[in-house]
């Protein structure tokens, strides 16, 4: 039964652009904790733990967000739990992202000058402290504008979660599409949330990044 | 855990998945190839076309890069045929992925242009050089130096990406594997080994890459 495009399937629209940023902020949290410690065995000293984070990253870089989430989703059947599509897309997510914000990071910590290593550690501070007072924020100054635009790039990517079946913004297009059968203004209306979504980002991450160019230059 | 793996499935549709993964290479390198002449166009026309045509290139530009390329997909296949445009999944696939790609590179391809210093170009000109061959011997190679390694970054993500095509039943990995899947019902086994392909693409791909680069670019240059 095809129905019109009412003001109701736009309210619902509306309300699922609330699933999508719940998401990514879950995503972002866990790929940012998870991140940072691929970001800090990537430059560690220890070459077997260097190498195990490169793999990590490879791997999630090298294969498609879409094949991570399917292999999450039928995984945690095979393991023999069952995880609904909203646990199933979070870990996809957080795993994929973890990688991204880690390669990222990593950018950031070596971009902090040799020379501070080496006098952090000529005064006498180790490992934890090194990192926590001397390099990390440092580090952070450099990080924010990449971040910020990798939240755009992850808000996009939690459409994919349409496809194994949980409903965000993108589910609800192709739910309120198959009801009414208006593709252009359904998903020109989704279009529209996405890029009010995405757009103020970008536009505050090339700010940054300007602003960021002129202090260093 | 008590699941048992079997392969059979897959060993059993082993040509049908590399069809799929050569239409999954064939689209990607079409999209890149039309993608970056859209993107030298737009380029040009950002760089020095008038007002108007940079205004409109921008919003393409910002269009693109900030809505998914799923809900990219979906109007496109599904929103052109209501005007009255009929595409195979496959067209409307590739015309997706010309749009999307074509956006990122006008970015690569502009920097490109602009990490010209233009103090060489005036140089070019005082020498005596025509305009083309201060094109050809100047800009050129330095020029696609320094957008080489984003360019062919951006070919392994549009790979990747173009995964999501599978949405609308394109034919390449992924709807492969989806049709494999729905038929023996070993998801997990298929989904592993098309993310194995994928991978493999991805590292011969760089590889590739990164033979060519050595060959086209290894020349010192001291810029800083």
């Amino acid at each position: 039964m095809i129905r019109a495009f009412s003001y109701n399937e736009f309210l619902f629209l509306l309300s699922a652009v609330q699933w999508t940023l719940a998401l990514s902020a879950i995503a972002f949290v866990g790929g940012a904790t998870v991140g940072l410690v691929i970001a800090l065995a990537r430059t560690s000293d220890i070459k077997a733990v260097r190498l195990a984070a490169t793999g990590y990253i490879q791997l999630f870089q090298g294969t498609p967000l879409l094949m991570q989430l399917f292999l999450v989703f039928f995984g945690a059947t095979v393991m023999g739990l069952d995880l609904n599509p909203w646990a199933a897309a979070a870990l996809g997510l957080t795993l994929n992202a973890s990688a991204f914000l880690g390669e990222i990071w990593r950018g950031c910590i070596q971009a902090v000058p040799r020379g501070q290593w080496e006098a952090a550690s000529a005064l006498g501070l180790r490992y934890p402290g090194l990192m926590r007072y001397v390099i990390l924020p440092q580090a952070v100054k450099v990080a924010v504008p990449p971040t910020v635009g990798f939240l755009v790039q992850l808000i996009k990517s939690t459409s994919l979660a349409a496809i194994i079946g949980f409903t965000e913004l993108t589910r609800a297009g192709q739910i309120v599409n198959n009801a009414t059968f208006q593709p252009f203004l359904v998903f020109g209306i989704v279009a529209v949330l996405y890029f009010l979504m995405c757009w103020p980002l970008s536009l505050l991450s090339a700010r940054l990044e300007r602003r960021y160019a002129l202090a260093t230059r | 855990m008590n699941y048992t793996f079997d392969f059979k499935a897959v060993i059993d549709s082993w040509d049908y998945l590399l069809q799929g993964a050569w239409l999954t290479v064939q689209l990607s390198i079409g999209a890149m190839v039309l993608g970056l002449i859209v993107a030298i166009l737009c380029a040009l026309g950002k760089t020095s076309g008038p007002k108007p045509v940079r205004w409109i290139i921008n919003a393409y530009i910002e269009v693109v890069r900030n809505t998914p390329f799923l809900v990219q997909i979906f109007l496109i296949f599904f929103g052109l045929p209501t005007m009255g445009i009929r595409l195979s999944p496959d067209l409307a696939a590739l015309i997706a992925m010309v749009v999307n790609v074509g956006a990122y590179a006008t970015e690569i391809i502009r920097a490109g242009i602009e990490s010209i210093q233009k103090g060489q170009i005036e140089a070019g000109l005082a020498l005596g050089l025509r305009p083309l061959q201060v094109f050809r011997y100047i800009v050129i190679k330095p020029a696609l130096r320094t957008v080489y390694p984003a360019l062919t970054s951006q070919f392994i993500l549009l790979m990747l990406s173009s995964s999501v095509v599978s949405a609308i039943s394109a034919d390449e990995l992924t709807s492969v594997a989806n049709n494999i899947q729905s038929q023996t019902f070993r998801s997990f086994e298929i989904y592993i080994v098309v993310t194995g392909i994928y991978l493999v693409l991805a590292m011969m791909f760089s590889a590739l890459f990164a033979g060519i680069y050595k060959l086209a670019f290894a020349y010192d240059t001291d810029r800083r």
